[in-house]
């Protein structure tokens, strides 16, 4: 038996391509939720009331603290016992964005703690509202510095979308293990799949370098 | 003007523009002003002058309501800023009334603050189209005409990082301005800046001070701009207004022996 199969490799190389544009979708749909979630925490713990912050701080830890495998577990087969049943792949796109939201707080966190007082006791003193001193003077000076961790996340998250094999999402790892025991063939399926993370995990790297330079002269440098 | 006794001018028949009454300010144990009472007249200007640690700043910061107060209350133009009106009492000033009364006071910094990410153009645009509602028009004719006043028409675009501390703080005066505050701030502008480069951001202040009908308290360490700039000065110590007077007479004649004792070592250190 050889070890590599050239013919079978190109035959479900199609099919990967297929479920990898589903490994996609839930990387960049968990992602964005995680932004959102991550900031909607972040500010929740920075600004809100006492309850408001506590409650928080407990949610973010235990998202943190506890497995992601076992939140989608628990999503998709618990959550219907409340009544709330989602299919697969929004379950899928939920759990990852609550997990990785979790992560994201913190780094939002460190950028906004990173920006001087000072530039708040400006809007304070021009009278700038809350919510325009946050969206047009506070996210603009905090978002740069944190882009290349946040980047580091949406490779992590991209990385542990096989996970959502486990509620049947057909992502790639899941098409893979499907094909390899449909022809008692993994070599190829795997490998293929590992060799896709690869190549998307350096082409994402890349973007967030573009990105992080992009941001760089507009933020300007404090003096 | 030099020989006005320490009364506040006009303070019989106008109210005054800002007033402090008693007002107490305690960071746990630690009595940073004690009952202050200070009377600043519409179109004075005064000096608050002090060793560092006797409250000069947080005056300044109590009236932009950067700080809360824990005794008395701040009046401003007639209105009271740190309370409100309810019921014929005062009560403590809602976030709705401190914005409102905001709006009569400007402050600059001694960091200037100014916002990295937009250029000194738009940092003097953004207050007046959110807070005030001018259109951009509006408000870049207003801004291009108050950098243009401090000097720094050709500098519009530049981001802050890209202009000198002075220039800067010229910036932070123009953003101030742009807002058409009755009361403006000033704390230490010129502390955080080369030497050579004070003057620019003073001669500045001056101009303000000939041409706009503006009510001024600034914190400063300059007592040469402070005696000729300044209706009048105040010594703080220890929480406290110890002495104050018209500038001319204040520094040619400080009473008390702490006065005496400051002046002469701000003196010898320059």
């Amino acid at each position: 038996m050889k070890i590599w199969d050239w013919d079978y490799a190109w035959e479900v190389l199609p099919i990967l391509a297929e479920a990898s544009v589903v490994t996609l979708q839930a990387t960049l749909a968990g992602f964005l939720l995680a932004l959102v979630v991550g900031l909607l925490f972040a500010v929740g713990r920075m600004t809100g009331p006492a309850w408001l912050r506590w409650s928080v701080t407990g949610v973010v830890e235990f998202l943190r603290s506890t497995p992601l495998l076992i939140q989608i577990f628990f999503l998709y087969y618990v959550m219907p016992e409340f009544g709330i049943t989602l299919d697969a792949m929004p379950t899928g796109v939920l759990a990852l964005g609550l997990h990785y939201g979790a992560y994201c707080a913190e780094v939002y966190r460190a950028g906004l703690d990173n920006v001087p007082r000072g530039q708040w006791e400006a809007a304070i003193a021009l009278n700038l509202s809350p919510w325009v001193t946050f969206r047009r003077v506070i996210l603009p000076q905090a978002i740069p510095p944190i882009v290349p961790a946040l980047g580091n996340y949406l490779v992590a998250l991209f990385k542990e979308t096989p996970l959502l094999s486990v509620i049947a999402v057909l992502e790639l790892m899941q098409t893979a293990k499907i094909l390899g025991s449909e022809s008692f063939q993994y070599t190829e399926p795997i490998t293929l799949v590992g060799l896709f993370f690869l190549a998307f995990s350096l082409v994402s790297a890349a973007l967030i370098r573009q990105v992080e330079k992009a941001l760089q002269p507009r933020a300007g440098r404090r003096t | 003007m030099n020989n006005r006794n320490d009364t506040t001018p006009g303070a019989e028949d106008a109210p005054p523009m800002v007033r402090f009454a008693g007002v107490t300010k305690r960071y746990g144990d630690l009595v940073v002003l004690d009952s202050l009472d200070l009377d600043v007249a519409a179109h004075e200007k005064v000096a608050i002058i002090g060793p560092s640690g006797s409250g000069k700043t947080t005056v300044l910061r109590m009236l932009m309501t950067l700080e809360t107060i824990d005794d008395g209350t701040i009046w401003v133009d007639g209105e009271p800023l740190t309370h409100m009106e309810r019921g014929g009492a005062l009560v403590r000033a809602d976030p709705q009334h401190l914005r409102r009364m905001r709006g009569h006071i400007g402050m600059v910094f001694q960091h200037f603050n100014l916002f990295p990410h937009m250029t000194a153009l738009k940092n003097c645009m953004e207050a007046p189209i959110t807070v005030l509602g001018l259109s951009r028009d509006e408000a870049r004719e207003r801004a291009g005409e108050l950098l243009s006043m401090v000097g720094l028409g050709d500098k519009l675009d530049h981001y802050p990082s890209q202009l000198s501390g002075g220039q800067q703080q010229r910036v932070a005066i123009a953003r101030a301005l742009a807002m058409r505050p009755k009361v403006m701030l000033f704390d230490e502008v010129t502390s955080a800046l080369d030497p050579e480069l004070c003057g620019e951001v003073l001669s500045v202040i001056r101009t303000l001070g000939r041409e706009h009908r503006l009510t001024m308290l600034m914190v400063t360490h300059q007592m040469g701009f402070a005696r000729e700039f300044a209706d009048r000065v105040c010594f703080f110590d220890q929480g406290r207004i110890l002495e104050q007077g018209p500038a001319e007479a204040f520094f040619a004649q400080p009473r008390e022996a702490r006065t005496q004792q400051f002046l002469r070592a701000v003196m010898e250190a320059v």
